[in-house]
């Protein structure tokens, strides 16, 4: 699903976020991203979802080569992918509805398909009733949830999460990590940066570990240099 | 863009990828006129200075046209009289109204001779008995000459004139009203401010609703962002912002044409009082069907330039992080 081969990358500052990351993730795996802070999690994610590009090696994902898909092959790129972030980024001046909907809207589906699949996925992230209101009126974890059911709405066949659980507490992260568990266990492959590692332990996943942009275990593995 | 990407998704047919390339365009345009509500006070704002922008030129064209067509009547009664020498006899006036014919510029030629002449006077000026006192006939024939005016410069016509002045058989030669060239000189000057002043305010407009469209953009570069996450392509996104333009460009001709609809009907009356004066039938020409339809479809064509330029510049910019 997911191969990275030597892949380096630097922000425009001259930053080198990523060093010669090599790795492996097949498909339907649920893998967690892990390692302190400024490790390079989020620019991984970054990296697959193209918000950011690679300067060198090379990135396969669901059997397209990442340097190829430039300019109008972006969009069509990212329709497999749905996106969960820390900061929600749900849009406050819509319903719950219109917010997952967008993915679904964006791909052209026609209105009932739409609402068939919307309260699909309100039913699994158990927010059916609050369908009608603006995100702004929802908890902290309410709004996760809102976030997760527009990532996974259009189906898409890998899901990114950065910090899905950010500051919520124990009890709901874990709600939200069994979330994601179910989806995979349909086949979606997901790949979740955290570093709250006592709960990544407790899920029993394979892990990643990066250091200061490099890695150092891959699924399970110590990576010796 | 979008046919590419419905096509390639599941290789549907191409009825299938209309429809949906239609039902895109029916939301982008629903969602645009919700936007439009959500802030109409700003809505409004930016539709009334594209509709005085789009007025103004207008009125000015408007004002034009009647003058023109006022000026028009007057052109027919402009005249060149030509006195002959008192020594030319009918036959050679006739043949030198023939020859003048044949002069660039020339409507018509009219023959007046002496004895008509004497009696038109007669007639006219109340000296009758005077005049039949005299022995012998103190007028001389004369050549009315129409120039076709408008098709002569001043210059053009100044010509004419010395060409009649020299003809052997004149004695003078009076060009009646001047005037009217020197009144078709000003129209064609203000013709020219008119539109240098219609391309001015078609900049303005363009500025207006481009910069409406940036600032909608501004406020709404979450939304773009995660749109463009979640694979919306540049058109999907760029859509709503250019109805945006559009809707604000007919709102502008619509209110333009208020504009110049209230104005005529205020001026109306003093019109009207002056014609009377003069006692002539004109009256205000106003904007025809034709003339609103080309009214919104500047404003339209404008809002949507102008949008499109601010979407190209603006748009682009914003990725998502
Ligand atoms: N937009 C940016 N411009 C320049 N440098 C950046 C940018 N974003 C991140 N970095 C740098 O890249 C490195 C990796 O950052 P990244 O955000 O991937 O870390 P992270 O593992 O996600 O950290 P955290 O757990 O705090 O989110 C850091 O050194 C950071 O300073
Ligand atoms: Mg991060």
């Amino acid at each position: 699903m997911i191969r990275f081969t030597d892949v380096s990358m630097q922000y425009g500052d001259g930053n080198e976020a990523l060093r010669k990351i090599n790795l492996y993730i097949e498909q339907g795996a649920m893998v967690y991203v892990t390692g302190r802070s400024g490790a390079g999690k989020s620019s991984l994610l970054r990296l697959i979802a193209l918000i950011e590009r690679h300067k060198r090696g090379q990135i396969i994902v669901n059997g397209q080569n990442l340097e190829r898909v430039t300019g109008r092959r972006i969009p069509l790129f990212r329709r497999n992918i749905g996106f969960m972030f820390q900061d929600h980024r749900l849009l406050y001046d819509r319903t719950v509805f219109d917010n997952i909907a967008l993915p679904l809207v964006i791909a052209g589906h026609r209105y009932q398909e739409i609402r068939k699949r919307v309260h699909a996925a309100l039913d699994k992230v158990s927010l059916l009733n609050k369908e009608k209101v603006s995100p702004i009126a929802l908890s902290g974890g309410e709004q996760q949830r809102v976030g997760i059911a527009r990532a996974v709405v259009h189906r898409p066949a890998l899901i990114l999460a950065d910090e899905p659980t950010g500051n919520l507490d124990p009890a709901l992260s874990w709600d939200i990590m069994k979330l994601f568990e179910q989806f995979n266990q349909v086949g979606v492959t997901v790949l979740i940066a955290s570093h709250d590692l006592d709960m990544i332990k407790k899920m029993n996943k394979s892990i990643i570990t990066l250091r200061e942009g490099k890695l150092l275990t891959h699924i399970g593995l110590t990576i010796n240099e | 863009m979008n046919k590419r990407t419905t096509s390639q998704n599941n290789g549907l047919n191409l009825k299938r990828v209309f429809k949906v390339w239609l039902m895109q365009h029916a939301q982008a345009c629903i969602y645009s006129i919700g936007q439009i509500f959500k802030s109409p006070v700003n809505s409004l704002l930016t539709t009334a200075v594209v509709g005085i922008s789009l007025a103004l030129p207008s009125g000015f064209y408007l004002l034009l046209d009647n003058c023109q067509r006022v000026a028009a009547g007057w052109d027919n009664s402009t005249q060149i009289s030509l006195f002959l020498k008192l020594n030319i006899d009918e036959e050679r006036a006739l043949s030198l109204a023939d020859e003048i014919r044949l002069f660039e510029g020339i409507a018509s030629v009219d023959y007046i001779s002496r004895d008509v002449a004497l009696e038109e006077y007669r007639q006219k000026s109340g000296f009758g008995d005077a005049i039949s006192a005299l022995q012998e006939n103190p007028l001389p024939s004369i050549l009315l000459i129409h120039p076709r005016i408008r098709s002569l410069s001043s210059q053009d016509s100044e010509k004419l004139m010395q060409q009649l002045r020299a003809l052997p058989e004149v004695d003078t030669a009076q060009f009646d009203r001047q005037w009217i060239q020197r009144l078709f000189a000003i129209i064609d000057i203000v013709q020219h401010v008119v539109i240098i002043l219609s391309i001015l305010l078609a900049i303005a407009v363009l500025l207006i609703v481009g910069n409406t469209i940036r600032l909608a953009i501004y406020n709404r570069r979450t939304e773009i962002e995660v749109n463009k996450l979640f694979g919306a392509t540049e058109a999907f996104i760029q859509r709503p912002f250019l109805y945006s333009g559009l809707f604000h460009g007919i709102g502008g001709g619509l209110i333009a044409w208020c504009l110049l609809s209230l104005s005529l009907l205020m001026l109306k009356a003093p019109v009207l009082r002056l014609a009377e004066l003069y006692s002539s039938d004109f009256s205000l020409h106003g904007l025809s069907y034709t003339g609103l339809l080309l009214l919104i479809a500047t404003g339209a064509s404008l809002g949507l330039v102008g949008s499109w330029v601010s979407v190209q510049r603006h748009i682009k910019a914003i990725e998502p992080n």
